[in-house]
């Protein structure tokens, strides 16, 4: 199957979307909400692209527009310029101090704009990713609360989420670093969802290292027994390939298992 | 002979409960044995509470604006005497006013006419006679007789009826669903409560011949719980239907079974989208979801899922009853058929009409409507809610059709139209839809978050007096682009109502920032109220009707409005006996 981007003709094969084609052709189409681990979502609209030929002319979410053959794209036309400027602009508005929002700013030649801007310090740009990792790992600790440009993610009634892991993959999926973890006295404190999960204790080494009920839905899930942090697992790990390769005696390990 | 009275939720909420207690008791003291049926809305809300008096020739007399004193003269001179009461007699068979005589009633056939909660009233009138014919037929010809009809959604968008059902019942699955949309949500309509409170079987009908249509068997009505007397009688119309074998497992004997079941949602705008709509059925946050896969292909949980509007189904039976071509014969080359409207606003005969297509927007208003309350000058007429438009006096020749619609720059709608006259300030209603639309937006993508919201705030400071130079320009641009770019059809229409109105009332918008000033008299930081000391007679009325005591005087000196104070109500402005008309509003 071939589509048409920009001019250039690249051939497809299997199911993808225009912007999976180009991502792996390294054309460049912006994007805040989309996660390769996740479904689409076509909410920030900066992937916008234009349909010349082989579908409904005009604008649409690449994210969510699955290659057929025969598809025409402009990823940078005029119409689709102006309105990826206007889009990235009332971001910029919402979320004026954010460094990865200046940063795609920079990228797109926006410099300011003219709307009002937020007075909220660190406003979070709403792509969803966070919520949506969490649903995926099937807890769905978080979620949207309000509409409309109050919208906000948060736990169920702004409260302490009782379903919280303690996983950690909203922090690691926030494409704007605004979500972070912080463990003190046993305890992992996650803003800004006000979560508040109790630590698993390596077995082997004593120190805390993810959220207990993690531990207990790995079991529970893929009956994967986690006890020991991570560091305590690698020299498990190295320890049993060591004596499995007969090379025990090469590494200096205080302690011999088996 | 029987009585008749309106007791839709109109009727109701105009006190026609108490007319019909009234009613009651005036029968009995005169040991009367009259039927009195209730029935849901003729559409006549200008003239609720509304009686009907069917006297034993078919003649039906109805009189409007009827209170608990007006029963015992109707009763004495009509129903005894035999003398209809002039007064109050708004209609009679025999002498059609202006605003039934002029509709053309296809989806409102029974309404105001039969006891919703009655199955009888509706079979009595040809009812699910349709629903039999169709399932002889092929699913095949049922389609090619909705295309022959030239039906087209009359949920706003006026996509054709056919090729919806066509794909759903094409694409493949063992399962498929029908899906009512009833989730109107427009401020100023009311044409979906309406249908489904006086003719519920009506669209229970034309859903179950859509579900043989596409090979579904089962259907939903996602019904907004605001509405609770069509919710109750939907529920009470189901099992009635249920009951003689018209829904249910092999319906009429059949091999067709159809089971219709009843969703609430919670009043969100962006519910009556079909996607966010399928979300909140499947207990999901109502947001819209990407497009494709549309709801034919892959709608409720992830099933072929065809969904219509309330009144696209209720003119279903109609059509399968009296052919395509006889629906096709009405309306103009593009539209088809008839189109419900809830006439509101600044009109003098305001309320729920049937008219064909391509009957101009100027007949409808005046022919229909009776033209502008107070015999005010006519401004404009707003077309589709917060996803439409307003249209100026000079295209009111406009004919009511999608595309002529349409090319205004406004959308035909679900038919909401409010009419406005020269005290309406269009900034300011274009601020109250973006303001509505704001609010409703689901949050979800940029545009429509943000976008609304930034225009909103223009158009804020604008009423405000606080409008800068380019404003005007920012907003088109910035609407343009939220039109454009936005997920879903609440976000790509939400600029409409600022863009006719800078269209065609741009002067307006003018005047707000340019010279500070609201030439309608609504925007209150702009305007002043005054007392003209020449014209003052220093009768204290307005004073006495100031709520912040801000306005002073004595006996034989004028009053004065404190400025300082004033929160420019208009009560001094209203109270002022037009004798003197001391009051000046600059």
């Amino acid at each position: 199957m071939y589509i048409t981007i920009n001019g250039t003709d690249y051939e497809v094969r299997g199911e993808s979307t225009v912007l999976e084609v180009a991502q792996r052709e390294g054309i460049y189409i912006p994007t805040l909400c989309h996660h390769p681990a996740l479904e689409p979502y076509g909410a920030c609209r900066l992937c916008l692209v234009e349909i010349i030929a082989g579908g409904r002319p005009g604008l649409t979410a690449s994210c969510a527009l699955p290659v057929s053959e025969g598809l025409v794209i402009e990823t940078d036309s005029p119409r689709v310029h102006h309105v990826r400027q206007i889009t990235m602009k009332l971001i910029m508005a919402a979320c004026p101090d954010v460094p990865a929002v200046m940063e795609l700013a920079e990228k797109l030649g926006v410099t300011d704009t003219p709307y009002q801007k937020a007075s909220v310090p660190n406003s979070c740009v709403l792509c969803g990713i966070c919520v949506r990792i969490c649903s995926k790992v099937g807890t769905s600790a978080i979620g949207f609360a309000y509409r409309g440009s109050d919208r906000q993610v948060m736990g169920p009634w702004d409260k302490t989420p009782d379903t919280c892991l303690g996983c950690r993959a909203c922090e690691n999926v926030c494409p704007m670093g605004l979500i972070k973890f912080e463990e003190k006295d046993g305890v992992l404190i996650g803003e800004p969802f006000k979560s508040r999960v109790t630590m698993a204790k390596c077995s082997e080494c004593g120190r805390f290292f993810t959220g207990a009920p993690m531990v207990g839905t790995l079991q529970q899930r893929v009956g994967l027994a986690v006890d020991l942090c991570p560091e305590c697992q690698k020299t498990k790990e190295a320890r049993l390939l060591a004596h499995a390769g007969g090379l025990g005696r090469y590494f200096n390990l205080e302690k011999q298992d088996h | 002979m029987k009585i008749r009275i309106g007791l839709g939720s109109c009727g109701i909420a105009a006190g026609a409960l108490k007319v019909m207690e009234a009613l009651k008791e005036e029968l009995d003291s005169h040991n009367l044995k009259i039927e009195i049926q209730q029935t849901g809305c003729i559409g006549m809300c200008h003239k609720e509470p509304l009686l009907d008096i069917i006297d034993d020739n078919g003649q039906t007399f109805t009189y409007g604006k009827i209170t608990e004193k007006d029963v015992k003269a109707i009763i004495e001179e009509h129903v005894i005497a035999g003398n209809p009461v002039e007064k109050h007699l708004v209609n009679s068979s025999q002498n059609p006013n202006d605003f039934l005589g002029e509709q053309v009633r296809v989806a409102l056939r029974n309404c105001g006419i039969i006891d919703p909660e009655q199955i009888g009233h509706y079979t009595e009138r040809g009812g699910y006679e349709a629903l039999k014919k169709a399932i002889t037929m092929s699913p095949g010809d049922i389609i090619e007789e909705i295309k022959t009809s030239g039906l087209r959604g009359r949920g706003g968008a006026g996509f054709p009826t056919w090729f919806k059902w066509n794909a759903a019942r094409n694409n493949p699955g063992e399962i498929k669903y029908i899906v009512c949309n009833a989730d109107e949500g427009d401020p100023g309509a009311f044409m979906d409560r309406s249908v489904l409170e006086s003719d519920p079987h009506s669209v229970l009908e034309g859903m179950a011949i859509a579900g043989y249509a596409i090979g579904a068997a089962e259907g939903v009505i996602y019904c907004r719980a605001e509405y609770p007397l069509a919710i109750r009688r939907l529920e009470l119309a189901i099992k009635q239907a249920k009951e003689k074998d018209l829904l249910g497992s092999n319906i009429l004997g059949s091999t067709f079974s159809f089971n219709i079941r009843i969703k609430q949602g919670a009043g969100a705008f962006v519910c009556g989208e079909e996607t966010a709509l399928i979300a909140s059925l499947e207990g999901e946050r109502g947001m819209p979801r990407l497009k494709p896969p549309f709801p034919a292909q892959s709608g409720y949980w992830g099933k072929p899922t065809n969904i219509n509007n309330v009144e696209t189904f209720a003119n279903i039976p109609w059509i399968i009853a009296e052919g395509g071509k006889a629906f096709a014969a009405m309306g103009s080359q593009t539209s088809k058929g008839t189109k419900v409207f809830a006439l509101a606003g600044k009109i003098k005969r305001g309320g729920l009409v049937e008219v064909p297509m391509g009957l101009s927007l100027r007949d409808v208003i005046y022919k229909i409507g009776g033209g502008i309350k107070e015999d005010r000058n006519f401004k404009a007429v707003q077309l589709g809610g917060p996803s439409g438009g307003c249209i100026p006096v000079d295209l009111l020749d406009t004919p009511v059709e999608y595309e002529s619609i349409t090319a205004t720059g406004a959308i035909m709608g679900s038919g909401g139209m409010v009419v406005m006259d020269e005290t309406t300030c269009m900034v300011d209603v274009a601020r109250f839809f973006l303001d509505f639309t704001q609010k409703e937006s689901c949050g979800k993508c940029v545009q429509c978050r943000i976008g609304t919201k930034r225009m909103l705030e223009i158009l804020e400071r604008i009423c405000n007096g606080e409008g800068r130079p380019g404003d005007i320009e920012l907003l088109q641009e910035i609407a343009l682009k939220v039109g454009e770019g936005s997920l879903c059809g609440l976000g790509q229409s939400a600029p409409n109502p600022v863009l006719t109105t800078i269209r065609y009332f741009r002067e307006e918008y003018e005047a707000h920032i340019n010279e500070k000033k609201c030439p309608a008299m609504q925007c209150k930081a702009l305007i002043t109220y005054r007392i003209d000391p020449d014209k003052c007679k220093s009768c204290a009325l307005c004073a006495k009707k100031c709520p912040v005591n801000c306005i002073t005087g004595e006996k034989k000196k004028p009053y004065v409005i404190d400025q300082e104070q004033c929160i420019k109500c208009g009560n001094c402005m209203e109270v002022c006996p037009t004798k003197f008309n001391a009051v000046i509003v600059e």
